[in-house]
């Protein structure tokens, strides 16, 4: 039996959330780095980039709507959600803005049908598919980053600890692996048109992956007892893999930016790393919630920096 | 919106007008005798399904943990003595804190957890949709998932019987007063004056844990006397409300958010290449 617990077992409770959440946190992130992709190419004039960006957000948010939904205790409930809208749950907060966010993507993504439409339809598809794009990029930052305040609002130990680097993990792995579904799209693109418009997603990607690394890198190494979650087991291997992928994905994207093969190949490995590297994160918290010595021994050490705190007569009177 | 931590009154401070005075429950595990009558009067008077015939090979405890079938918890705890074959015998009945600053309230998306007004935190059973937010919010891991059911569940301080002046089944089937249930401010004095009787009997060991508006949640509703460090008892020795953080969060996710907006400007402001 541990004397730091009761028979050993945990003092807070890991979250129920099944892996939807994990698979949440990488399609909510690859909808916010498209759409940003997307607004920017529609912005500077890269059709490639903008219809793959817009297309690949549609889909991502399709994906985030099920996961999220399909989590829930009680899936037919969905719609409770909408009941409040609470600054102090930033569960409540990303409802509001992945839903302002799923209008605009689905209004640019909707848009890219305008070729199709007769003739004098097509201006006005085009500009509600640029007003639409423009205001998913703008809240697309938004969706991108309010998911690590969503786990690191909890008594989760190494998640809450991780609340200063966190969002820039999550922030850098958006844009990668936004810039990556840019790099698949441009590789796709018949006649490599697509090669000569992609120097933004490659330069998205670099910095997409410093932001990422850098996070991660704090994540893993600044949190004392707490960054122990983050290399030992799965979220070890997984946020390993990641890194690599990471760098894997950055180097083919510039080294092979001549070849349609390199650019698919490298924006898939920025796929996969920015989907382990959540699942990393994810199982992190996980491992830290279900040992208690990371719920006892910081608080420990917290009680020890305040030796005058009021904790009720076991002190020497 | 209430204040999102130190100390303070948190009815008023959820919005209630004319809130009667704050209800909670001072548990004295010196006195406890770990009969369970609280564990089966709480099942019996709120409904809650039963969680399976469990022997789990710890001491008299077949519970385990507070989960959402099991609204109180009584823990055993034998500890051995040096010179003497029998141990000494640590039991505690633990429930839900009722936290002044509660992050379970806090992080529920949908409503469903609220401030009552005797200050206590409930679950809306019609509203909650099953998210888990509460779960992993909850400094002391009190509330969870009902797995056949989906949606959240914990202790209510018997809102449905304090409500009519009655006595939470709990304390009321308590035979040795370990569990009593008033008005905070009146459970604290005495809690008080039972912990400087017990120094004077020379129990140096006993403590108070929750009792103290100062701490990391505001102070706890349900407050324990102890007679050991609270991680024994499985507790938290320093629980602070996640939500304290929380604009600290906000504040580094904005941050974040605008090196994701100067990443995509930089991205595309160069060069055709």
């Amino acid at each position: 039996m541990s004397a730091n617990s009761y028979y050993g077992r945990p003092i807070v409770k890991a979250p129920v959330w099944k892996h939807d959440i994990a698979a949440y946190l990488f399609t909510g992130g690859l909808a916010a780095g498209s759409a940003l992709l997307a607004a920017g190419a529609d912005a500077t004039g890269r059709p490639v980039l903008r219809r793959t960006g817009r297309l690949t957000a549609l889909a991502a948010l399709g994906a985030s709507t099920y996961f999220l939904v399909n989590d829930l205790g009680r899936p037919k409930r969905f719609h409770h959600m909408l009941r409040v809208a609470k600054p102090t749950s930033p569960m409540s907060m990303g409802t509001w803005i992945l839903s302002a966010f799923g209008g605009a993507a689905g209004l640019a993504a909707a848009a890219e049908v305008a070729p199709m439409l007769p003739r004098p339809l097509r201006g006005p598809a085009r500009v509600a598919g640029r007003a639409g794009g423009a205001a998913a990029g703008a809240i697309a930052p938004a969706l991108a980053t309010y998911t690590a305040v969503l786990l690191a609002d909890t008594a989760t130990p190494s998640w809450h600890e991780a609340h200063r680097d966190l969002p820039f993990v999550f922030a850098g792995s958006a844009l990668a692996s936004g810039a990556g579904a840019g790099l698949i799209g441009a590789g796709l693109a018949p006649g490599g048109a697509g090669l000569r418009e992609a120097g933004p997603a490659r330069r998205l990607a670099t910095v997409g992956a410093a932001l990422e690394l850098y996070g991660a890198h704090r994540i893993e190494t600044d949190l004392g007892l707490l960054s122990e979650p983050y290399r030992a087991g799965r979220a070890g291997r997984l946020l390993r893999t990641g890194r690599l992928l990471t760098a894997v994905g950055v180097a083919g994207a510039w080294l092979g930016r001549r070849s349609r093969i390199a650019s698919v190949a490298s924006g898939v490995a920025l796929l996969v790393a920015s989907l382990v590297t959540r699942f990393g994160i994810f199982e992190g918290g996980v491992a830290s919630a279900n040992d208690p010595k990371y719920t006892v021994e910081p608080q420990r050490a917290r009680l020890a920096d305040a030796p005058f705190r009021d904790v009720g007569g076991s002190l020497p009177l | 919106m209430g204040s999102l931590y130190g100390p303070l009154d948190p009815a008023p401070d959820a919005g209630w007008v004319d809130a009667p005075p704050r209800m909670g429950f001072f548990t004295d595990t010196s006195v406890c005798i770990g009969c369970k009558a609280c564990e089966v009067a709480c099942k019996e008077w709120n409904n809650v399904p039963a969680d399976g015939f469990n022997l789990l090979g710890q001491s008299y405890d077949n519970t385990g943990r507070l989960d959402a079938n099991s609204w109180r918890h009584v823990a055993f705890i034998e500890q051995p003595v040096a010179g003497s074959d029998d141990p000494r015998w640590l039991m505690m009945s633990n429930v839900c804190k009722h936290c002044t600053h509660a992050a379970c309230l806090d992080v529920c998306p949908t409503g469903s957890l609220f401030r009552t007004e005797f200050g206590t935190v409930v679950v809306q059973e019609d509203i909650c949709n099953g998210c888990g937010y509460c779960i992993p919010a909850c400094p002391y891991g009190v509330i969870d998932q009902r797995k056949d059911d989906g949606r959240a569940w914990k202790c209510t301080l018997c809102y449905d019987r304090i409500g009519d002046g009655m006595t939470p089944a709990c304390a009321k089937a308590c035979p040795t007063e370990s569990i009593q249930y008033g008005e905070l401010s009146e459970l604290r004095e005495r809690a008080a004056a039972r912990l400087s009787a017990l120094h004077d009997a020379g129990t140096a060991e006993a403590r108070l844990y929750g009792h103290d508006p100062s701490d990391g949640v505001g102070g706890d509703g349900a407050f324990f006397l102890l007679l050991d460090e609270p991680e024994v008892y499985g507790l938290p020795p320093d629980p602070v409300v996640t939500t304290r953080d929380l604009p600290a969060m906000w504040k580094r996710a904005g941050i974040a958010a605008l090196a994701m907006v100067a990443g995509a400007v930089v991205a595309f402001a160069g060069r055709r290449s």
